[in-house]
């Protein structure tokens, strides 16, 4: 070991050296996975396969029942499952849309724009990555209140548009593009907009395919506005509309049922970050907090 | 430096694009000439002309662009926190309007009240000084381990270590129910039944004894995330010249390598991984309220700062009090992300 044995980060091919890496991973990676095979095997477990005893992890003879039965499965205001599913694809899509312009816009001011406060603004942003909603739901809940937000049905968006993640690793990125080509296009008599559209939303893709990941994730599973700011069952998501049957007694009806709809929202966030994830790690090169 | 090439050119394929139809050929080649420059361009400083081309206009525009963000985190993210402080100084029960008690919240909080002093501090430490290192080192161990196998593998692996922090707590209660359900069916009772290694069923989750460690394996489960994804995409883009380098200057093995290497080259994906590694942990404290099912916790046995703030906030309505406790834990969350930053930058210095 003691010279250099060639490239080994990254490597392209198998390598006799690299079977220590894979007996660690592959164990690990296996146990990780298990919970989520489970979710899958459960959510097409039919009832007699709920509660067998000893319990099958995997399922004899899969069946859409879980499925038939959360759809069909009416809540206490009589407001169907397809309800929930609909109001948060509506929020799900609309936060995304929103938190993109957002984070791209203010990205390209803090990254490319001089003026004062703006190294003010980023520092309080960085220092807003270690921010936990869930610590103030409180106050919250009581400026929704006063906006008058109680009961309409943008309280779902509104709170969780700002991702200061999200603006943090678009700066990054949009700091990667040479100045000189922006002066080049303005010179060229190109217009702001002209520059944000056709010079910073081009090359920031990737980190743009990043903050869709993640405002994904925090719109599709969000809860806080259904459990704290609306009353009306009609307006409320269909993470929170989980909630109420899971807290239920565990029968195997609500168990499989709960699978059912866990698979329901865990899947779009593997199929999303599947679909993107090259275009994450491109953007992930740039996180780092210096 | 590859990425910033790849980068570079995609920019400079699509500005070509709308700014060629526009401009007369004289231009055409003046701009052709600044960016076959390509390298230097990147080095070229900040041209303080720039900022003046675009007048009160360009100033207008900046206001523009950021004040929707700024709109939204103001109104979402710094009000609040400002809201929350001034509201810890108060007696609110979110009927009658607050009224002013000074420090009498953090006095109470620090003084009389057992549980917290009791049980959620100690469990909110153990938590966290278990479940946030051991899930972050092993976010950079598996990292590490994974930018050495070559790139379809490695996608695969790295697909199944990042699956579960997609999950979310509420969806995974399935799960976690199923597998330490108090029940003999339960898959653990029935492995270990079956093994021999306990006799009777034991309640997982509603004794208070496990509760804990379940909290703890369960939270370590999905904490390889965001940050576990920056460390590898860092690593992947270390410099292969400076192993080299460093194996010139004598550097004899792996051990070495890690520290004098890998970890000095990706120092600011490390920090951003620390932040997100103790925001999510101080984060996951719902966890023990969703997998016991009751708030408080079983005996507070699983009880966390974040339990601890709905339970007087939406449950007894003591607002001013639970506004208390999230400063404390606002800042408890700051101090910690601080520590590990000031760790972590004279460790690797």
């Amino acid at each position: 070991m003691a010279s250099f044995q060639g490239k080994k980060i990254n490597p392209k091919r198998f390598h006799v050296s690299q079977i220590k890496f894979y007996v660690l991973l592959l164990p690990l990676a296996i146990f990780m996975v298990l919970p989520i095979i489970y979710i899958f095997t459960t959510a097409f477990k039919p009832a007699e396969e709920l509660f067998k005893f000893p319990p099958s992890f995997f399922v004899e003879n899969p069946t859409w029942d879980n499925y038939k039965a959360l759809f069909e499965l009416i809540s206490g205001t009589s407001i169907p499952a397809t309800r929930y599913l609909f109001n948060s694809i509506i929020v799900t899509v609309l936060t995304m849309f929103i938190s993109i312009i957002l984070s791209v816009s203010a990205g390209y001011v803090l990254s490319k724009k001089k003026f004062k406060g703006q190294k003010l603004i980023f520092e309080i942003n960085t220092l807003a990555l270690m921010f936990v909603p869930i610590a103030v739901t409180i106050p919250r809940f009581i400026l929704i209140v006063n906006l008058g937000l109680v009961d309409r049905f943008i309280s779902n968006i509104l709170p969780i548009v700002a991702m200061p993640v999200g603006l943090f690793l678009i700066k990054q990125f949009i700091d990667q593009i040479p100045d000189a080509l922006i002066e080049a296009a303005k010179m060229d008599g190109a217009s702001e907009l002209d520059i944000l559209f056709k010079i910073i939303i081009p090359s920031v893709r990737p980190a743009i395919a990043t903050v869709a990941i993640m405002s994904f994730q925090s719109a599709w599973g969000n809860v806080e506005a259904s459990v704290y700011y609306l009353n009306n069952e009609s307006l409320k998501t269909f993470a929170y509309y989980i909630t109420t049957f899971t807290s239920a007694t565990n029968t195997s009806i609500t168990q499989g049922i709960t699978a059912a709809s866990a698979l329901i929202m865990f899947l779009p966030n593997l199929i999303i970050f599947i679909v993107m994830q090259s275009k994450v790690m491109d953007t992930m090169a740039h996180s780092g907090i210096k | 430096m590859q990425d910033t090439e790849v980068l570079q050119n995609e920019v400079t394929a699509t500005v070509e694009l709308p700014a060629e139809a526009e401009l007369t050929a004289e231009q055409q080649t003046d701009g052709k000439k600044r960016r076959s420059k390509g390298e230097k361009a990147v080095k070229l400083p900040k041209h303080p002309k720039v900022e003046h081309i675009g007048g009160k206009k360009s100033g207008l525009m900046t206001a523009l662009l950021i004040a929707p963000y700024l709109l939204a985190f103001i109104i979402f993210i710094v009000l609040p926190v400002i809201l929350a402080i001034i509201l810890s100084f108060t007696d609110f029960n979110s009927i009658s309007s607050p009224s002013f008690v000074g420090l009498d919240n953090y006095i109470r909080l620090f003084t009389e009240d057992e549980v917290f002093m009791q049980k959620v501090i100690p469990n909110t430490l153990v938590f966290s000084i278990i479940a946030g290192p051991v899930g972050y080192f092993l976010s950079f161990f598996l990292a590490w381990m994974l930018a050495q196998v070559p790139k379809g593998p490695r996608t695969v692996l790295a697909l199944c270590l990042y699956a579960p922090s997609l999950t979310s707590g509420v969806a995974m209660q399935v799960v976690w129910t199923a597998i330490f359900s108090g029940d003999p069916n339960g898959y653990l009772n029935a492995i270990l039944l079956k093994m021999g290694v306990i006799s009777e069923a034991v309640q997982w989750l509603q004794s208070g004894d496990y509760l804990m460690p379940i909290m703890i394996v369960v939270t370590i489960w999905s904490s390889m995330g965001i940050g576990f994804l920056s460390m590898l995409s860092g690593i992947l883009n270390i410099d292969p010249q400076l192993y080299e380098a460093a194996y010139i200057d004598g550097m004899r093995n792996r051990f070495q390598e890690i520290f004098h290497v890998t970890m000095p080259s990706i120092k600011p994906q490390m920090l951003f991984g620390a932040v997100m590694a103790v925001v999510n942990t101080f984060q996951a404290g719902a966890i023990g309220v969703e997998l016991s099912g009751s708030n408080p916790t079983p005996n507070y046995n699983g009880q966390l700062i974040i339990n601890h703030i709905q339970d007087y906030g939406y449950i007894r309505y003591e607002m001013g009090y639970a506004a208390a406790i999230s400063v404390v834990l606002l800042i408890l969350i700051y101090a910690v992300s601080k520590i590990i930053m000031a760790l972590l930058s004279s460790k690797n210095d």
